[in-house]
């Protein structure tokens, strides 16, 4: 991570800490929304923007986090922090269940099985399998986190739990972008034969990828669980996809800040601009078009990294006619 | 028994819809390898421009109904192909020669801003179609069968006949199957290339364009976000009868519209709008070129 960067992220951390002192309930709330988003965008750019798949479902991986998180808490008592993992890992082995026999499959074609998978697994709430989700009422009475003994229950609590989420999640997907992991995500995505010809397994990558991706949504989902205490299908449409999809785009897919300042612009944009409210999807829209053909990369998009020799060799003569 | 003829005419009739749109899907990814996500959308806007022409100019009074619902489609197809036209200029020109999430992106940039221009337009409820068309029913062996149906079937199979002999017989029909090939080889030959998208562009929305109208004909019912569920279970169509390809797209559109009619009304109806997805993950996993997709199979 770059000084530059630190710098930014210690600027907004230090700027989201003290927003309670200034900012009243509306606006501590449109922010939490905000880190909600950021948590589904990053997690998308794990797959979309890391491994390249076009995944147009993730609303589909936060709906199956969400109903796990809000089941285990309305059904079997399970404080909704604790539920958090399980939910994320619910997430994680469906994803990969469901990506299994797509992964392989060419861009715009996965793009399809997962508007597919998204919409499959909505029409499932629906229809309240097994009286779980409770159909098109969807789930209410979600208990409140507690940390500590503390109740979470009021906007400025939940800005700590939800951006204390963001921030760890930023931090470990920087160190993911370092590892061994994440090397073998971008090669793939750069050229996946040669990613194949030189021995990285692009199958069980792309997949792990996927899992990781939608395991992180399934925990933003439990998050948004608990701060709703309601959930309902609606909440998790084709549009809740598009959104994200956009975010990550938007920002500079396979680049964490980007993402995030992506997710930002998309929540807080309309919010501005409230009375233009019915005109918000046009615009969006609009800029989806005009951004691919200006800026396709996206507003802050990857820097390739660079690596520098630790002390750079004095050049040796006859080095550049080849060797043996 | 007679309840599952019925459904299988029911099922051939919204079937045939699909296989309209499926149309446009398929001859604009077997020219540009690009899934229009916008041309649901184009649908929609047949069935909106139907809707307003019908209430501003009540053909069917002045023509008559056959002449007037005639003239009506003509104008229909022709303003939604101006449409595709112009979207092929705007949004996917540009991007011809970009990497394909660039296209992609840009198609549903296209598809979100055309549904919402339209909620601005006439709002975001559901708009009813007047009731033009006689309710009758012809009896056929022994069973009652709407003429509605009857008619939707058989315009949509008229339809697709003259595309079908369009693209087989024609010098023009020739250039865009060969651009379909290779694009670079079709230019070597003295295609424009540029104009057989444009063709291409102006064909499968005016089909659409068709469908939209028959749709509000024959439901009497259009929401301006139906174009994203049609649009989904047309391409459907396009898959499961291989895409690229113009007879598999009728194929594919006839066999899920009798799928979904026997799998709603023999399994469970509240699943009705999921059996378009299943058969297009489950085609995609097992075949992903499709029913007839042999010769397009090198493209997938």
């Amino acid at each position: 991570m770059s000084r530059r960067l630190a710098i930014g992220y210690l600027a907004v951390a230090a700027l989201l800490a003290a927003s309670p002192l200034v900012l009243d309930a509306y606006f501590l709330d449109v922010l939490n929304n905000v880190g909600l988003y950021v948590l589904l965008a990053l997690s998308l750019n794990v797959i979309l923007g890391d491994a390249g798949l076009f995944n147009m479902g993730q609303a589909a991986f936060y709906a199956v986090g969400a109903y796990t998180g809000a089941i285990l808490s309305t059904r079997f008592q399970v404080p909704i922090l604790l539920a958090l993992p399980v939910a994320g890992l619910v997430a994680a082995a469906f994803a990969a269940l469901v990506a299994r026999p797509v992964v392989h499959l060419r861009g715009d074609y996965l793009l399809i099985v997962t508007i597919g998978v998204g919409e499959i697994v909505r029409i499932l709430l629906v229809n309240d399998p097994w009286g779980l989700t409770g159909g098109a009422n969807g789930i209410f009475g979600i208990a409140r986190p507690t940390l500590f003994g503390w109740r979470i229950r009021r906007p400025h609590e939940f800005l700590y739990l939800i951006w204390g989420f963001v921030a760890l999640t930023v931090f470990l997907f920087h160190r993911l972008e370092q590892s061994r992991f994440g090397r073998a995500l971008a090669y793939l995505r750069e050229d996946a034969v040669a990613a194949e010809g030189s021995g990285v397994n692009t199958a069980r990558y792309r997949l792990l990828a996927f899992a990781l991706g939608a395991g992180w949504a399934g925990m933003a989902g439990t998050l948004y669980a608990a701060k709703m205490t309601i959930i309902s299908p609606e909440s998790f449409s084709f549009w809740e996809s598009v959104l994200v999809f956009l975010m990550v785009i938007l920002g500079g897919a396979g680049s964490i800040p980007g993402v995030v300042v992506g997710a930002a612009l998309v929540v807080v944009l309309p919010e501005l601009f409230r009375g233009l409210a019915s005109a918000r999807m046009l615009v969006f829209g609009l800029l989806m078009m005009v951004m691919m053909v200006v800026r396709p990369q996206g507003l802050l998009p990857v820097r390739a990294r660079r690596f520098r020799a630790a002390a750079s060799p004095a050049p040796r003569a006859g080095a550049a006619e080849g060797g043996p | 028994m007679e309840e599952l003829v019925q459904q299988l005419v029911n099922g051939l009739a919204v079937g045939s819809i699909y296989a309209l749109i499926a149309l446009g899907y398929t001859m604009v990814y077997g020219v540009l390898r690009l899934i229009n996500f916008a041309h649901g959308d184009l649908f929609t806007y047949g069935a909106y421009l139907g809707l307003t022409l019908l209430g501003s100019f009540a053909l069917q009074d002045r023509l008559g109904l056959a002449a007037g619902l005639l003239v009506l489609a003509v104008m229909v197809m022709g303003l939604v192909a101006v449409l595709g036209a112009l979207l092929e200029r705007a949004a996917y020109r540009p991007l011809r020669s970009s990497p394909r999430l660039s296209a992609v992106v840009s198609a549903l940039g296209a598809s979100i801003f055309l549904q919402n221009a339209l909620m601005l337009i006439y709002g975001a409820r559901y708009q009813v179609y007047p009731d033009i068309l006689p309710q009758t029913s012809v009896e056929i062996l022994g069973l009652e069968i709407p003429v509605l149906r009857l008619a939707v079937f058989g315009v949509s199979i008229t339809m697709m006949a003259v595309l079908f002999l369009f693209v087989q017989k024609t010098r023009v029909g020739t250039a865009i199957r060969a651009a379909a090939i290779d694009q670079d080889a079709a230019r070597l030959m003295g295609i424009d290339v540029n104009r057989v998208v444009l063709l291409v562009f102006v064909i499968g929305p005016a089909l659409g364009g068709a469908a939209g109208l028959l749709v509000g004909l024959y439901y009497g019912q259009i929401s301006f976000t139906m174009g994203w569920v049609y649009g989904m279970k047309a391409f459907t169509a396009a898959i499961l009868g291989g895409i690229g390809n113009i007879p598999g797209a009728m194929v594919g559109g006839l066999l899920l519209g009798v799928v979904e009619a026997l799998g709603a009304a023999y399994l469970s109806h509240s699943w009705k709008d999921g059996i378009a997805f299943f058969v297009l993950i489950l085609v995609l996993i097992v075949r992903p070129s499709g029913l007839l997709g042999e010769r397009v199979a090198e493209k997938v």
